[in-house]
Order: C-alpha cells, then sequence, then structure tokens
C-alpha cells in the first residue's frame, strides 16, 4: 500500500472507504463496550465484598506495594500519550514518528507488565495468593483471601489484555514501518488506540480500588 | 424436469469443502451455522429422550441419580447454548440481514466466518466433556457446587460455554454496525422490516450480557483450576453473587432466543394476512422494550434463596412490567390478522401455533413473577412447563416457520406443502401434550431434576413421554423433507410467496452479492395493499 | 449510509498536542491527588474522593484520547450504554445484599 493519499480500497461489502471506516469505527466501540460489560461483573464482585467487609479489604490493601502501583499508573497514563501521540502522527503522515511512538507504547507497556511480575513474585513469596499456600495474618485472613483472589482476578486479567494489547502494537510497528498507514488510512492504528486507552482507563479504576483502601493509617 | 443452463448463485459459485470452510458470503455461513445447530438439536433431544425414558416410571430405573442429573444439565447446556441462542440469528438472520436491507454482506464478512469458528471451537470442548463423562450441576453452574463439590468435568464445559459466547458477541456486533451503517438508500430506520427490528434488539442484549456471563463462568473456572475462591462461602464469599452475575445474562439470555423468533412471526402473519403489520412503530418499539427491561427482571430466579424480600418485590414489579411489550406484540400481530385475508400455509401455522403457545407461556411466567405463588411453584415442573411454551412452543415454532418461508430463498426450492402441514400439526399435538401436563405436574408439587417422583404423579408423566415422542417425530420430518426437496423439491421462483421485502426481489437462489445493483427504497415495510396475491404454488 | 468522499479520506478531527500534553499533565496530576488524598482520613469520603477522581481522569481520557469529544452522537450513545448498563449490573445487585437485612422480625 503506497502512503499517500490516491484512492483508498475499500472492501467489497462497502460502498466506498468513508462507509468502512465508519463501520469499522462503530464496531471498535461496540467491542469495548462487551468489555466494559465484562470487566463489569467483576467489579460487581468487588463492590460487593467491599462494601460487606470494609476493614479487612483495607487491611489486606495495605499488603499491596502503593509505590509500584503508582508507577505504574504514571507508567501507563504515559502509554496512553504515546499512543495519542501516534495516532496524531498517522493522521498527519509522519511514518518516523508513527513508529517511535507506537513502540514507546510497546515500551512502557513492558515497563508495566514487568513491575506487574515483580508484584505477583511479592505476593507468591508473601503466601498472598489465594488457595492452599495462603497464609496471612489477622483474624479476618478468609476476607483478606477473598480480596486477594480479586486482585489477582482483576489484575490479571487486565495484564492480559495489555498483553494481547503488545502483540496488536507488534503488528502496527511492522505495518506502519512498511508504509501501510497514510492520512488517508490509518484505521487500525485508531482503532487499536481505542483498545488501549480502554485497558488504561480499566486501570484508572483498579488503581484506587485496590492500592489506595484505608491508606490512612 | 427444467433444461435450463444454471444461473450462478451463491451455491454453486464455488464448489469443494475449502469453498465453504472459508467462505465469507453471510448466506453460506447461515448454511454452515445451520448443519451445526441441526446437530446440535437432535443431540440436546437425545438427552431429552433418556430423561422422558426415565421418568415413565416413577422409581429409579433407567438411570442413576447422578447420570441423571448430568442428563438434565447437557439437554440444557446443549439446547440453550448451542441450539436456541445461534438459531434464529445465526441462521436466518445472517442469511436474511444484508439481504433485507439491501447490502452485499454484513459488515464484517470474516468476523461473521471468526463467529462460526469460535461456535464449533465451544461446541467441542462441551462435546468433549459430555464425552469423557459429563457435567451435573445443571446449566446453571450453581456455586458452591460447581465450584467445590462436583467432581464432574465443570472446567471443560465452562470453557466451552465461554468460547461459544464469544460467537454470540461477534454476531451481535456485526448485526448493530450492519443495520447502523449499511441500509441501502431510502431505507429509514421505520422502514425496516419488523424482522430486522426483533434482531438489532437481540444483538443489544448479546452485546451487553454475554460479557457478563463470560466473566462469571471464567470466574467459576478460576476458582475450580486455582482456588481463587470468589463464591467460596468459607472465605466469605456470597453464592447469591454468582447468581446474580449468572442470570445478569441468562435472563436477558431468554430474551435472545425469543426476539428473533418474534421478528419471523411479524413476517409470517403480514404475509398470510395480505395486510401490513398493525402499529409497526410499537412492534418496533416493543422489540427495544423488551430488550431494556429484560435486563432489569433476573433476580426472580432467585425468589426463594434467601435474597432481599426488598429487592425481590423490585424485581417482581419489573418481571410484571416486561410482560408488557410482549403483549404488545401478540395485541399487534392479532389486529393484523383481523380482516386480513388469511392463508394456513405451514408458516403461517407455526406463526399462528407460535401466538396461542407464546401467550400461554407469557402468562404462566406472571404466576413465576408473583412471589407469593412462585414459593409454590419454583423449582417444580411449573417453571419446565412455562419456559418450554416460550422456547419450544415459541421460540422453535418461530423458527421452524422462518425456516420454511425462506426456505425457497435459501435453495431455490419448495418444501412439500401438504406433508409440512402434517408435521406442523404433529408437532403442535405432540408439543402440548408433552409440557401441559407439566404444568399440572408442578402445581401438584412434582420437584424438577428430580429423576424419582411419587407414584402418583406418574400418569402425566406417561402422558409427557408419549408426547415426547409425538414430538420428535414432528422434528424428523421437516429435517428429512427438507433434505428430500433439495433434490425433488418443485422449484421456487424469486417469490412464491409474493412477500414484501427486498429479498424477495433477488432470485431463488440469490447471487452470491445479492443485489446487481443497490436498490433504492422508497415504500414502506409490508405495502401488502399494492402488492396483490396472484397464484401461490402449492405441491 | 455511504459518504461522497471520493478518495476515501475521511474527515476527522485532528486533535492539536497541546491538548494531549495537557491532558496527560492533567492524568498525573489527578493520580498525585488521589494517593495524597488517600493518606488522610475523611472516613466514608474517601471512596467518594477517589471513585470521583477515577472517573474524571476516565472521562478526560474517553474524551480527548479517544476523541469521544468529536465522534458522531451515536458514539455518544454506544458508551453512554454501556456505563447505563454497568450501573445498572452493579448497582441492582447490591441492591440484595444491601438490603438483606432492613428489617427486624
Amino acid at each position: 500500500m503506497s502512503s499517500h493519499a490516491a484512492a483508498v480500497t475499500h472492501q467489497h461489502q462497502f460502498d466506498d472507504a468513508a462507509q468502512q471506516y465508519e463501520a469499522s469505527a462503530l464496531g471498535m466501540w461496540v467491542f469495548l463496550v462487551t468489555e466494559i460489560m465484562f470487566f463489569g461483573g467483576v467489579f460487581t464482585a468487588y463492590v460487593a465484598y467491599r462494601s460487606a467487609y470494609p476493614e479487612a479489604f483495607g487491611h489486606a490493601s495495605n499488603h499491596l506495594d502503593l509505590t509500584w502501583g503508582g508507577i505504574n499508573t504514571v507508567v501507563l497514563i504515559g502509554s496512553s500519550l504515546t499512543m495519542a501521540l501516534a495516532v496524531h502522527a498517522s493522521q498527519i503522515g509522519k511514518r518516523g514518528t508513527l513508529v517511535t511512538c507506537l513502540l514507546l507504547t510497546m515500551l512502557l507497556g513492558s515497563v508495566f507488565l514487568g513491575i506487574k511480575a515483580i508484584e505477583y513474585a511479592d505476593k507468591f513469596h508473601h503466601g498472598l495468593v489465594p488457595g492452599p499456600a495462603f497464609h496471612y495474618q489477622g483474624a479476618d485472613a478468609h476476607q483478606a483471601e477473598l480480596f486477594f483472589s480479586l486482585y489477582f482476578a482483576m489484575t490479571g486479567l487486565h495484564a492480559l489484555h495489555m498483553i494481547i494489547g503488545l502483540g496488536g502494537l507488534a503488528v502496527l510497528v511492522r505495518q506502519a514501518s512498511r508504509g501501510r498507514f497514510s492520512p488517508a488510512y490509518h484505521t487500525p492504528v485508531e482503532l487499536f488506540g481505542l483498545y488501549w486507552h480502554f485497558v488504561d482507563i480499566i486501570w484508572i479504576f483498579l488503581f484506587p480500588l485496590l492500592y489506595l483502601v484505608e491508606r490512612h493509617t | 424436469m427444467e433444461t435450463v443452463a444454471p444461473r450462478r448463485d451463491y451455491l454453486n459459485a464455488d464448489y469443494g469443502v475449502r469453498s465453504w470452510l472459508l467462505t465469507v458470503d453471510h448466506k453460506r455461513i447461515g448454511l454452515l451455522y445451520l448443519g451445526s445447530i441441526t446437530l446440535f438439536f437432535f443431540l440436546g433431544g437425545l438427552f431429552a429422550l433418556l430423561i422422558r425414558l426415565e421418568l415413565l416410571t416413577p422409581g429409579p430405573d433407567l438411570v442413576s441419580a447422578d447420570t441423571y442429573n448430568k442428563l438434565f444439565t447437557m439437554h440444557g447446556l446443549v439446547m440453550i447454548f448451542f441450539f436456541l441462542v445461534p438459531s434464529i440469528p445465526s441462521v436466518l438472520g445472517n442469511f436474511l440481514i444484508p439481504m433485507m436491507i439491501g447490502a452485499r454482506d454484513l459488515a464484517f464478512p470474516r468476523i461473521n466466518l471468526l463467529s462460526w469458528y469460535v461456535f464449533i471451537v465451544g461446541a467441542l470442548f462441551t462435546l468433549f466433556a459430555m464425552v469423557t463423562g459429563g457435567v451435573d450441576t445443571g446449566w446453571t453452574f450453581y456455586t458452591p457446587f460447581s465450584t467445590m463439590a462436583s467432581n464432574t468435568n465443570v472446567i471443560p464445559t465452562a470453557l466451552g460455554v465461554f468460547i461459544t459466547g464469544f460467537s454470540s458477541i461477534l454476531t451481535g456486533l456485526n448485526f448493530i454496525v450492519t443495520i447502523h451503517r449499511m441500509r441501502a438508500p431510502g431505507l429509514t430506520w421505520f422502514r425496516l422490516p419488523l424482522f430486522v427490528w426483533a434482531h438489532y434488539a437481540t444483538s443489544i442484549i448479546m452485546i451487553l450480557g454475554t460479557p457478563v456471563l463470560a466473566i462469571t463462568i471464567l470466574l467459576v473456572g478460576l476458582e475450580r483450576a486455582f482456588h481463587l475462591g470468589i463464591f467460596d462461602p468459607a472465605l466469605g464469599g456470597d453464592p447469591l453473587l454468582f447468581q446474580h452475575l449468572f442470570w445478569f445474562y441468562s435472563h436477558p439470555a431468554v430474551y435472545i432466543m425469543i426476539l428473533p423468533s418474534m421478528g419471523v412471526i411479524s413476517e409470517l402473519i403480514t404475509c398470510f394476512s395480505r395486510k401490513r403489520i398493525f402499529g409497526y412503530g410499537f412492534v418496533a418499539a416493543s422489540s427495544l422494550a423488551i430488550a431494556l427491561l429484560g435486563f432489569l427482571v433476573w433476580a426472580h430466579h432467585m425468589f426463594v434463596t434467601g435474597m432481599s424480600v426488598y429487592a425481590a418485590l423490585i424485581f417482581s414489579f419489573l418481571s410484571f412490567a416486561v410482560a408488557i411489550p410482549s403483549a404488545v406484540k401478540v395485541f399487534n400481530w392479532t389486529a393484523t390478522l383481523y380482516k386480513g385475508s388469511v392463508s394456513f400455509e405451514a408458516p403461517m401455522l407455526y406463526a399462528l401455533g407460535f401466538i396461542g403457545l407464546f401467550t400461554i407461556g407469557g402468562l404462566t411466567g406472571l404466576f413465576l413473577a408473583t412471589t407469593g405463588v412462585d414459593i409454590h411453584v419454583t423449582d417444580t415442573y411449573f417453571v419446565v412447563a412455562h419456559f418450554h411454551y416460550i422456547m419450544v412452543g415459541g421460540a422453535i415454532m418461530g423458527y421452524l416457520g422462518g425456516l420454511h418461508f425462506w426456505w425457497p430463498k435459501i435453495s431455490g426450492r419448495m418444501y412439500p406443502e401438504t406433508l409440512a402441514k402434517v408435521a406442523a400439526l404433529i408437532l403442535f399435538i405432540g408439543f402440548n401434550l408433552t409440557f401441559f401436563p407439566q404444568f399440572v405436574l408442578g402445581y401438584l408439587g412434582m420437584p424438577r431434576r428430580y429423576h424419582v417422583y411419587p407414584p402418583e404423579f406418574q400418569v402425566l408423566n406417561v402422558m409427557s413421554t408419549a408426547g415426547a415422542s409425538i414430538l420428535g417425530v414432528g422434528y424428523l420430518l421437516p429435517m428429512l423433507y427438507m433434505l428430500w426437496s433439495l433434490r425433488y423439491g418443485a422449484l421456487a421462483g424469486a417469490n412464491p410467496w409474493r412477500a414484501t421485502g427486498l429479498e424477495w426481489t433477488t432470485p431463488s437462489p440469490p447471487p452470491t452479492e445479492n443485489f446487481p445493483q443497490t436498490p433504492v427504497v422508497t415504500q414502506e415495510a409490508y405495502d401488502y395493499e399494492e402488492f396483490p396475491l396472484q397464484e401461490v404454488p402449492v405441491v | 449510509m455511504s459518504s461522497a468522499a471520493a478518495e476515501g479520506h475521511v474527515s476527522e478531527h485532528v486533535v492539536s498536542l497541546k491538548i494531549y500534553i495537557t491532558i496527560f499533565v492533567t492524568l498525573l496530576v489527578l493520580t498525585g491527588v488521589t494517593v495524597l488524598v488517600a493518606t488522610i482520613d475523611l472516613g466514608r469520603l474517601n471512596v467518594i474522593v477517589a471513585l470521583t477522581i477515577a472517573v474524571t481522569k476516565a472521562v478526560l481520557v474517553l474524551l480527548y484520547f479517544m476523541h469521544l469529544r468529536y465522534s458522531p452522537r451515536l458514539t455518544w450513545l454506544v458508551t453512554g450504554a454501556a456505563f447505563a448498563w454497568l450501573a445498572i449490573l452493579i448497582g441492582l445487585t447490591i441492591a440484595d445484599p444491601l438490603t438483606r437485612s432492613l428489617l427486624v422480625h
């Protein structure tokens, strides 16, 4: 595909490229709706149990490393910026900037996952993984195990989405460096950006809900 | 026999297994689904047959309690997830929606094909679970039994259902984008066939509800496999939380299963009354209302669980409310029939059967929505009869009616009309004989999901089993004569029913691209006054 | 619904770099605020403040990074529906455990 704004082809079921773009964009937003409802289920469980066991959740939350969590939040917001900049570059046809921003997004996403790995390893070492190996000091050990079940389920699902996102970014980097995108056609970059920002939004909620419970003691 | 050279259509456009397995033509994908769900229907029916055979006698004669638990679990899972949910949308919806809106295909043809593969993969997981021991949790997977106590193949089954759910999501996504963005010029929302409105509403439910089932079933799997004890009562977990999350999808799921059928009925009633639908706007709006209200009633499945009585009252009230849009449809269909030029071809027999049986099923739902009555009949055969009246007497009749109606378009052949009428009658009789006694049984107190019962219930159970065998014959007949018609059926023209709708303006079977040129729509839907009936071919 | 665009170039809003940077900085500031407020004991207000900040951050990402501000109304409807349904899911579900023991017999 050339990168200058020639007539853009479209798939046979569409009448023109504009219809294809509108359909694809709507499709991505509808997909994100399903993701919101998907995470919504586990958020519901969180709300139910936190209202039932507020102190236990507070104690358990304090076992999470606020520094790592905070750094990860900054890292992910940064990756959202670089992703937005990538979309911007694709809109104005700056291939070099586009590739750079996509790579930066990948880098920041990897940093996030690296920190998550450190945190998970730490939980393993301290016996905070639910199941037979769980040991926790405190009268509310049972509810704490509930908290950690939610912690691993929610951050685990989020991390899975990030890993898939990294895969998507790799594909985009490859396509972008081959000149696939142009101001006339950069739909995949834009739509992937929507996905990436959505994953960021999930973390924007996960961070306070998991890390910032009763941090004032 | 005809000696005209075969015209190029979607069936003969390309040959070979690859051309089918790698197709992106929505019509071929519809047929891929047709083959798959028919297989699953008969598998689910086999489980039903075994259940009914066991229930011929009060004692545990045929199977053990554990096996019986597996039978009703697998009957439910197969019928719901691998037959009813995909049936009309993935077969008729896929085939017809692009044609009804004047498009060449759905918005995302490759995602359409993907949805079929995802469906098959999910089905294979579930089948694997079944042949390697089965599952006994009930299709409802209630915790903590499913997470902690059951020693059957919960995880592969849960995985299978999880995967298949994505097939539903992809289909719904495709339909929503297609209907919004690919309507032909002049085809405004209020000129759409009600079949399309019904599928639009269904797709909304698929998008908003299925992901919640996905996460719930995933959590069950995670708890079972990795001890992530989210529903574990010992940790302070709440089994009712599972039920809330489960029914948040599974109640709207019943509207996924019935709305498309209602869309079919609107097409059949208008065509075979030669009359436009009464109250088009109301019928269209009622589909959306059902989709919306259907999400607000789920805890009526939980009235006796110990849930909050105040929440129960709210859900009870909302469950009454959700009956209203359904009633609007029934009234409008009836009003359409009034002073119409009614004829009784097989599709119409199915449509009329639907109206009667769905009404009974729906009314009995109101009994169940009444908390006081529900305490008496919940978890009895009253509930079983209620939902089978809707799902079998309603949804499946609508499916068969639609299949018959559009068969000439799909295959280019007419099915044998007299035999079809006979089959419809057999189905109607068999159905009522199977399920009406179950209302009585439930009211008298026979619990569901038990393989034994007090001897005084035997007569009604025998009637039900007798009905089931008649029902089985009724289902076999259409499959056989439709297959027969592929070779020996009369050639159908473009529009054997003289029906309105863009799909009838194409040849039968249609060409791959549906329309050589995109049509321009200037008429309202169901413009039967301008479309006089001529000869309808009868076999 | 096909457009008359002959060359396939879709008219879309190009958000300025300045806006992106501003939003980014705002998000960082809000992150700092939420961490800071969490260390102060506000009782039941803690969670409300935290969620309000989170919602604000999410809205900023939606409007500007995801271009919702410049998107067709249908996109707004779709997004709104998602959050409405999320509210139904969470709200109606916890209505049960929250009111289970409301009245003592």
